[in-house]
């Protein structure tokens, strides 16, 4: 039997809650976006009108304001987003207990065999006009057999609607999508795929699935089989979703940064923050990635596996470096920089020891990591800093730990 | 221009967590007793720009939406 399953999107998420606060604001073209001051001047959403000016998510304020002169920049008020993404829970909870969230406005819920409210389609329609009613924006619903295409189905048709893929329809409605709408197709891959003329998802679910594994690995297989509805991943239930999978922080600078010495205040920065946060979960971390972006907006990202599994800043902070230099040539200045740790294991299981490294030497310093978590918990983030940091305290006077705010879970 | 107006309201909170609200006090003192409360729902305020509890309340005779959002209450004005 075939699952029933939604993904609910919200429509403009943090645009819709502003304008429903500000009704004054409802006509106008309007952008939720940081603070300029602090240069965190990029939207974060716009509104309908908005869109229709060619304002994108994630460009800059004053490019936005190229676009439209009479825009409306709202900063964005993170607290209310969180109320609006919970009262939405509360109603999906009311459905099922399984719902995974992906990032802050997005679900997908499994409502297999819940005949309680009608069908599948039913139970979408329910959910869009409570929502609208009750907390006042509106959501988009896709319903399908599999996360998929259910997750495409959320933006077929939008706002306030809900569009249903089965399996007599998915064909005239999911294959002629571009494949970038593909979950986890992104800019490279979808250009990768058209130089093979590979144009639609329908492109990718007929070309034959070696052809796509000898030229994308199991990246290929796996997308192929997304194209083909084949996708079995089940929505995790409630509670499960809130297992970690990745632990990283990331700031956009008051300057650009122009050396390396810049780049490595803010690196430590960022990887005693990522650190505590893990000692707080108690993982350790087998691999770390770094983000980069320049002064151009040009971004990249790399990552490496480290040698032994870790939950030391210093460990974080000498591999973060690493593959920074081996991967940046300062042909610009930089604008932001990201340190990530992933691949957990729990601080508690035995690893295996290596012959050569100082370990003794590598225990004490998980202790007195610990103690600096301790120092900063009694009298702040900035009760005891590293030396390194201390070269410009304007520069890494943030204390991304108690700053940060949302982090999107990855699919996998 | 905002048509949006917390009010002081006093309320019966029961022991099952119910929240009752029995008078609502104007900004200038005026005070209005709640006759009835007709329904009481989740709901957002297109008009005042709110969400939170409905509360339909029949006040002198006519009926008005009380919000509780969070742990203030308000009214939609007229305009």
């Amino acid at each position: 039997m075939d699952r029933w399953i939604l993904h609910v999107d919200m429509n403009n998420f943090y645009a819709s809650v502003e304008c429903l606060y500000r009704p004054e604001l409802r006509e106008l073209p309007v952008a939720v976006g940081g603070d300029p001051q602090q240069r965190h001047g990029i939207v974060l959403a716009k509104n309908q009108i908005a869109k229709a000016y060619g304002i994108k998510t994630g460009e800059a304020l004053w490019q936005a304001r190229q676009k439209c002169p009479h825009i409306v920049f709202v900063p964005p008020n993170f607290e209310r987003y969180l109320r609006f993404s919970r009262m939405a829970r509360d109603i999906y909870y009311q459905y099922t207990n399984q719902i995974e969230p992906f990032g802050i406005d997005e679900a997908w819920l499994d409502v297999t065999g819940n005949t309680m409210f009608g069908s599948a389609e039913d139970i979408a329609q329910d959910i869009r006009k409570r929502i609208k009613a009750e907390l006042g924006v509106t959501v988009s619903v896709g319903v399908s057999w599999n996360k998929i295409f259910a997750k495409l189905g959320s933006d077929v048709k939008k706002p306030d609607d809900v569009t249903v893929i089965n399996r007599e329809n998915y064909q005239q409605v999911a294959w002629p999508l571009p494949a970038g709408e593909l979950l986890y197709v992104g800019k490279q891959t979808g250009k990768r795929l058209q130089t093979y003329g590979i144009y639609t998802i329908g492109d990718i679910a007929k070309t034959p699935v070696e052809y796509l594994r000898d030229r994308f690995g199991k990246w290929g297989e796996t997308l192929w089989s997304f194209a083909n509805g084949y996708d079995t991943s089940p929505v995790a239930e409630c509670g499960e979703e809130s297992f970690v999978k990745s632990i990283g922080n990331s700031t956009t600078t008051y300057r650009d940064l122009e050396n390396e010495e810049d780049v490595k205040m803010i690196v430590y920065v960022l990887a005693e923050s990522v650190a505590a946060r893990m000692r707080e979960h108690g993982f350790k971390a087998n691999t770390v990635s770094i983000s980069v972006r320049d002064s151009q907006l040009f971004s990249y990202e790399k990552q490496c596996k480290m040698e032994q599994p870790t939950m030391l800043a210093s460990e974080l902070a000498r591999y973060a470096m690493k593959l920074f230099r081996e991967s940046y040539h300062w042909r610009r200045g930089i604008r932001s920089i990201g340190v990530q740790a992933t691949d957990f294991i729990p601080a508690t299981e035995p690893v295996q020891l290596d012959f050569f490294a100082d370990n003794k030497r590598r225990e004490k310093e998980e202790k007195i990591e610990k103690a600096v978590d301790r120092l900063r918990q009694r009298f702040g983030p900035f009760a005891v800093q590293r030396a390194v940091v201390l070269q410009d305290t304007k520069l890494t006077g943030f204390a991304p730990k108690t700053d940060h705010v949302i982090h999107p879970v990855s699919y996998f | 221009m905002s048509s949006k107006i917390y009010v002081d309201v006093t309320a019966q909170f029961d022991a099952d967590g119910n929240i009752l609200p029995l008078s609502i006090q104007w900004e200038d003192g005026r005070r209005f007793e709640i006759d009835k409360v007709l329904d009481v729902r989740p709901a957002a305020s297109l008009k005042a720009g709110g969400c939170g509890v409905r509360y339909t309340c029949r006040i002198l005779g006519q009926l008005r939406y009380l919000f509780l959002e969070e742990n203030r209450w308000f009214v939609e004005g007229k305009n």
